[in-house]
């Protein structure tokens, strides 16, 4: 089973996909159940790879490699490591949640469910993969299905929004065919073997126009997955496109698909260029601190629950820039327990933040479900004249005990509270990002009290004060929903209390980035 | 696993598993199954006070356990206790003072809508407090410092309804996470030269006479320093951050007793005296500093508010500051001494006003009167008939906070006030007298304010007759806690086995140790500071005799025997302007509002506009707009031009001139004759010009 449980978990829901093809569309009931069933055992068998995963070694585990085009030398190559093994795990577990969340889409339940499967496919691809080329094709397989996805089943204004997300990726996705391509013909021989790239990558002696070969390709690479993360200036799509899907995709998308950004960079530009990354990392630091305090700051004005959510996706993205760019610590003064703080924080917060944002996403559905409206307040152009700048909600605490039981600790694990796992991911990321970049983590540190500030104002509109009338006959969550958070919340407070766990999974392979990263460091500096 | 760390062990988490049982389960159960929760208070507190005996008889308590709790690399944390005296004294302080109002809150809050969750939250806060206390490091103890932000927001917000109650909550959050973040950089600067966050590592590293890691740049330690000290700042309510404590007010009233007034806010204080022997000189002036002015601004502004909670509140923040200020000095035994008192009386002054609110709120509802306010003291007078044992009880606490001998109050504070005499003898600059300046007079308004308090509702002409008729005592779970409290207020509790009402020395002084600076400020003052504390013990006994009785002769005059007006003086005040800037709070939250709130919230909808108007819908999406121009242009030129014009071009040329020669083949031979003449003769004249 080892050497082939990776292509099992890409190509089970490819599988799933297929054979829902031949379910006739009005058995909705059984279209579900399959799916439901697919992503259940997926996630299972990712369950077990956590399980049968080692410890304490860097090197890659369940390989499996084959040829694919030999002409091109391109491989079939898929391996994880500590950093892929807990992307592997939130895919195969938010894909599984965001089906039991997508129980009630009655708009052409075959085609959602056959697009979200393979949307499950492409993102488990992109983690699995060590072949540039087969990461490039997975990449791109996703994009197809979120735009559907998107465009299809989501909100008013979706056909724009679906359209702006596909063509800004894209963009970033040509930018990235760019380098992979320089990277395939300047190193030798010619092959897209990540692997094998570490080695030939960093010697690359090129000009063009007068740039360092290396430096356009790290650029290049940059912009790709800096729309995806996304890095301020490139984050305007994701509050449209979080806004228009529908919940379950939203789910995927801030819980899954930004941290295929933060991703690629630990991936492929951090060991392939790292003395590119070194020279850098200061740009990551500076972006990621603008990230926390922009996206805090626009998440304050946010009238629309799940806008608001989402700009504070863009904020706690920053921490992993930030945390990332601790990687240079060493070399800034600081000390590599400085560097392993930030990147084992990186790492962890891109999971953590996968969980409770994907947990604000499926709470913003539940009242949605129930109010058909997610307004903070209602916004100053809005329909009814008399509602204008009112509160949306209102006293809900009263009404709606589990629901905000729920969202309460949603939200206090969003503004890092101690004891829910975001608080230790974020101080390790402060800390990394502290002893390589003081000034700029001092700045980055308002993003404490920014965060608190918009969750704390959300909270109180919607469950404090006296019960809006209007929606006092909201029915509180049903077993469904409760059934879909729980574990989602349990996750929270155990790595909150002890995230040792999920640490120990991934401490080898940062240690070999940073190795790799330190050692490229002082020839970048010359 | 050693018998003491067990102790703690159960003292921190029975309260925790109070909070899961009554959120998860306390509605099933139904209201009498608070009384479990109650007896889990008591419990901790039988075991921290058998832990505090056995110091007390004369084995320090200096253990240290610790547990790994992750590492990656070289980073590691650790999470402990630091079970020493001090640590064990604050246990039970906490332990007794959450232990009596569980019990008074069994009446208080009966027939609430939240009863049992309220019990709930009355246990994590236990916890979290009771984790501040046994935290061995500075990062374990921000997590537990967090935590009791969370719960003091839970229980500002039990009755969340109100509007006034939620703002509160938030404020009380938000202005502690500004302080927090303070602290957060603090300890991260610590770490960064350390690679510790532990208290007793972080002493021997920082110790001047020893690996002494900050040689050199001992201006970065005293950043560090204030930084963490910022925490203490918000926790604590001083100032510039004091504004979120009277709001915080808006609580239950035995939650503003045990949170407010005794425990939470005192953990600035505790934060202080652990850091205290890390503070620089410079650090610790500022520290001196904030506090003396939170103690006299605190103290100025209670002189004139009318809600009963209120004076006490802004008592707390003058209090507050006091201990800091203390700790400033040098005088960390003094400090930690009043925070213990300070956390007898206070918590009594806040109970006996939640007996009286209780009393007024009863009264009024039984006249069908829902508008008048309970809390205000206009609206009392003349209940000490009516209350009895809530009027002796309080009385004995404004006793003991204003400073009178044979009371608790007395000790500590004239250990603070000849800690400032003592700093100013040792400091020969001109502004080292502020100190004791600002420590005697706070005292002396402290004890103005408080008696104008007890003589404004317990005496005088009551405002309404009828109301007064029907105000009664509280049954005996709420007075009990108040006896027992009153009874603790008393200083012979704290200086057994001494006697003498005028010293403090006893079993208390005994066990804190005096605290020793480690980075230099020891050499400048410690030996000084002992020698001048017995140099002007005499002294401070003599002035605060004075100041106290000043203050409360002063009431008498004004508010028992009315010999002068107290509104006409007030409104000769307000003439001078300085009535209204301690009635509006030196207008501290109109002034944050309006340099801080409004316009960073203009800011935040500007940035919005920024990101989303600007950025998104003009700059990226001209990119799309501008695409599709392009391609209208590209389109009409590869049509309408090129294709239209250029390419159907050539076909209309061809087509025009094969519409003309055909015009040519006329069919008559005389033309073509013509034609070919015509043809010849050119090429005839072509070919001769060459």
């Amino acid at each position: 089973m080892d050497a082939y449980i990776l292509t099992l978990l890409v190509f089970l829901p490819v599988v799933g996909a297929l054979a829902l093809l031949f379910v006739p569309k009005e058995r909705a009931h059984q279209i579900k159940w399959i799916a439901a069933g697919v992503t259940g055992v997926q996630t299972l068998l990712a369950i077990w790879l956590l399980t049968a995963f080692e410890r304490g070694t860097s090197a890659m585990q369940f390989v499996q490699q084959a040829a694919w085009i030999p002409s091109f030398n391109v491989q079939y190559h898929v391996g994880i490591d500590g950093l892929s093994m807990p992307m592997v795990l939130l895919t195969a577990f938010l894909s599984f949640i965001a089906i039991v969340a997508s129980w009630n889409i009655t708009k052409a339940p075959k085609g959602y469910f056959s697009l979200f499967l393979l949307l499950d496919a492409g993102m488990m691809g992109v983690f699995v993969s060590l072949d540039f080329f087969l990461f490039y094709v997975f990449w791109e397989v996703m994009l197809l299905p979120m735009y559907f996805l998107i465009g299809m089943w989501g909100g008013p204004q979706r056909q724009y929004a679906a359209i702006k997300f596909f063509l800004y990726t894209l963009f970033g996705s040509v930018l990235m065919l760019l380098a992979m391509l320089a990277l395939y013909f300047y190193s030798d021989p010619h092959t897209f073997n990540l692997m094998t790239l570490i080695q030939t990558a960093s010697t690359i002696d090129a000009q063009l126009w007068g740039i360092e070969m290396k430096w356009l390709i790290w650029f290049a690479l940059f912009i790709g997955f800096a729309i995806k993360v996304p890095i301020f200036p490139f984050h305007t799509w994701l509050p449209l496109a979080h806004v228009e899907a529908p919940t379950a995709v939203s789910v995927i998308l801030a819980g899954v698909l930004l941290k295929m950004g933060t991703y690629g960079l630990l991936r492929i530009s951090y060991p392939l260029l790292p003395g590119e990354t070194a020279t850098f990392a200061i740009a990551l630091a500076v972006l990621g601190v603008i990230n926390i305090i922009w996206g805090a700051t626009n998440a304050i004005a946010q009238v629309d629950l799940k806008r608001m959510v989402a700009y504070s996706s863009v904020s706690h993205m920053g921490l992993v820039l930030l945390g990332m760019a601790a990687v240079v610590s060493e070399s800034r003064g600081g000390s590599l327990a400085g560097a392993q703080a930030g990147m084992n924080g990186a790492v962890l917060q891109m999971f953590n933040h996968g969980i409770i944002t994907a947990m604000l996403f499926l709470l913003v559905g539940v009242i949605y479900d129930r109010a058909h409206h997610r307004y903070l307040y209602y916004p100053k152009d809005y329909k009814d004249e008399a509602l204008r700048g009112k509160a949306g909600f209102g006293g809900l605490a009263v009404n709606l005990p589990i629901y905000s039981a729920f969202m309460a600790l949603a939200f206090f694990a969003g503004l890092g509270l101690p004891a829910l796992s975001a608080f230790i991911s974020e101080a390790m990321c402060y800390i990394g990002g502290f002893s390589a970049f003081r000034t700029l983590t001092i700045i980055g540190a308002v993003g404490i009290l920014l965060n608190a500030t918009y969750f704390l104002r959300a909270f109180q509109t919607m469950f404090m004060g006296q019960p809006n009338e209007k929606w006092t006959g909201l029915t509180d969550m049903s077993a469904r929903e409760i059934g879909m958070l729980a574990p989602l919340a349990i996750i929270v407070i155990l790595l909150g209390v002890y995230p040792a766990p999920a640490l120990d999974v991934m401490a080898a392979t940062m240690d070999r980035i940073i190795d790799l990263v330190a050692f490229a460091a002082p020839l970048a500096g010359q | 696993m050693d018998v003491r760390t067990q102790f703690a062990l159960i003292i921190l988490f029975l309260p925790l598993a109070s909070f899961v049982l009554q959120i998860f389960f306390g509605r099933r159960i139904g209201p009498r199954g608070v009384w479990i929760s109650v007896a889990a208070s008591f419990v901790t507190l039988i075991l921290a006070a058998s832990m505090l005996f056995t110091v007390v008889l004369g084995t320090p308590m200096n253990h240290y356990p610790e547990v790994a709790w992750f590492s990656v690399g070289d980073f590691s944390l650790t999470l402990g206790f630091q079970l020493d005296n001090i640590a064990v004294v604050l246990l039970v302080v906490v332990a007794l003072i959450s232990s009596l109002v569980h019990l008074y809150s069994v009446a208080y809050m009966k027939g609430d809508v939240r009863y049992t969750r309220y019990f709930g939250y009355l246990g994590i806060f236990t916890f979290s407090m009771n984790g501040i206390v046994l935290a061995h490091s500075l990062f374990m103890m921000y997590m537990f410092w967090e935590l009791v932000g969370l719960s003091s927001y839970l229980l500002i917000g039990h009755w969340f309804e109100k509007e006034s109650a939620a703002n509160a909550s938030k404020k009380a959050f938000l202005t502690n996470r500004v302080g927090d973040i303070g602290m957060f950089i603090g300890m991260m600067l610590l770490w960064m030269v350390t690679g510790t966050f532990t208290f007793q590592d972080l002493y021997a590293l920082v110790d001047v006479e020893g690996a002494n890691l900050f040689a050199g740049q001992m201006g970065l330690l005293t950043v560090a320093g204030i930084m963490v000290f910022m925490g203490a700042v918000g926790k604590s309510a001083q100032f510039p951050l004091h504004i979120w404590l009277p709001d915080a007010m808006e609580g239950p009233t035995p939650v503003s007793a045990l949170i407010h007034a005794a425990t939470m806010v005192a953990a600035g204080v505790y934060l202080t005296v652990r850091l205290f022997p890390i503070l620089t000189p410079d650090a610790l002036l500022f520290v001196a500093t904030t506090g003396a002015i939170t103690a006299v601004l605190g103290a100025l502004t209670a002189i004139t508010q009318n809600d009963i909670k209120r004076v006490l509140a802004y008592s707390t923040v003058s209090q507050l500051g006091y201990m800091i200020m203390a700790v400033g000095m040098g005088a960390q035994q003094a400090a930690f001494f009043h925070l213990g008192t300070h956390a007898m009386f206070k918590g009594l002054l806040f109970l006996c006003s939640g007996s009286v609110i209780h009393a007024m709120h009863h009264s009024l509802a039984h006249k069908g009167d829902h508008e008048t306010d309970p809390q205000d003291m206009r609206n009392m007078g003349g209940l000490a008939r009516r209350l009895p044992i809530t009027y002796v009880t309080m009385f004995i606490g404004a006793l003991a906070i204003s400073g009178v001998p044979l009371f608790s109050g007395f000790l500590s504070k004239d250990a603070i006030l000849a800690g400032t005499l003592a700093f100013a003898a040792e400091h020969h600059q001109w502004w080292a007298v502020l100190f004791p300046m600002a420590g005697f007079g706070a005292a002396a308004i402290t004890a103005f304010y408080m008696f104008r308090l007890i003589f404004m509702t317990f005496h005088g002409k009551p405002a309404d007759e009828q109301v007064r008729q029907q105000v009664h005592e509280s049954p005996l779970v709420m007075t009990v806690p108040l006896m027992i409290l009153a009874a603790l207020s008393f200083a012979i509790i704290f200086t057994l086995p001494g006697v003498n009402p005028l010293h403090a020395d006893g079993w208390f002084t005994r066990i804190i140790p005096q605290g020793e600076n480690l980075t230099g400020f020891a050499q400048l003052g410690a030996a000084h500071l002992e020698h001048g504390f017995h140099e002007v013990h005499g002294l401070t006994m003599t002035l605060s005799f004075a100041v106290a009785g000043t203050g409360i002769l002063l009431a008498i005059i004004f508010y028992l025997f009315r010999w002068l007006n107290a509104h006409a003086w007030a409104e000769r005040l307000r003439r001078a302007g300085v009535y209204q800037l301690s009635f509006h709070k030196f207008y501290f939250d109109e002034i944050y509002d309006a340099i801080i709130y409004r316009p960073f919230l203009w800011l935040t909808g500007r940035a919005a506009w920024l990101d989303w108007e600007i950025w998104d819908q003009w700059f990226i999406d001209s990119w799309g707009r501008n695409t599709v121009r392009i391609s209208n242009v590209s389109g009409y030129l590869d049509y309408t031009w090129l294709d239209q014009k250029v390419v159907d071009g050539f076909g209309h040329v061809i087509h025009w001139l094969g519409a003309t020669g055909r015009k040519l083949q006329t069919g008559r031979i005389q033309n073509y004759i013509v034609w070919a003449l015509a043809g010849g003769m050119i090429v005839f004249l072509v070919a001769s010009s060459f």
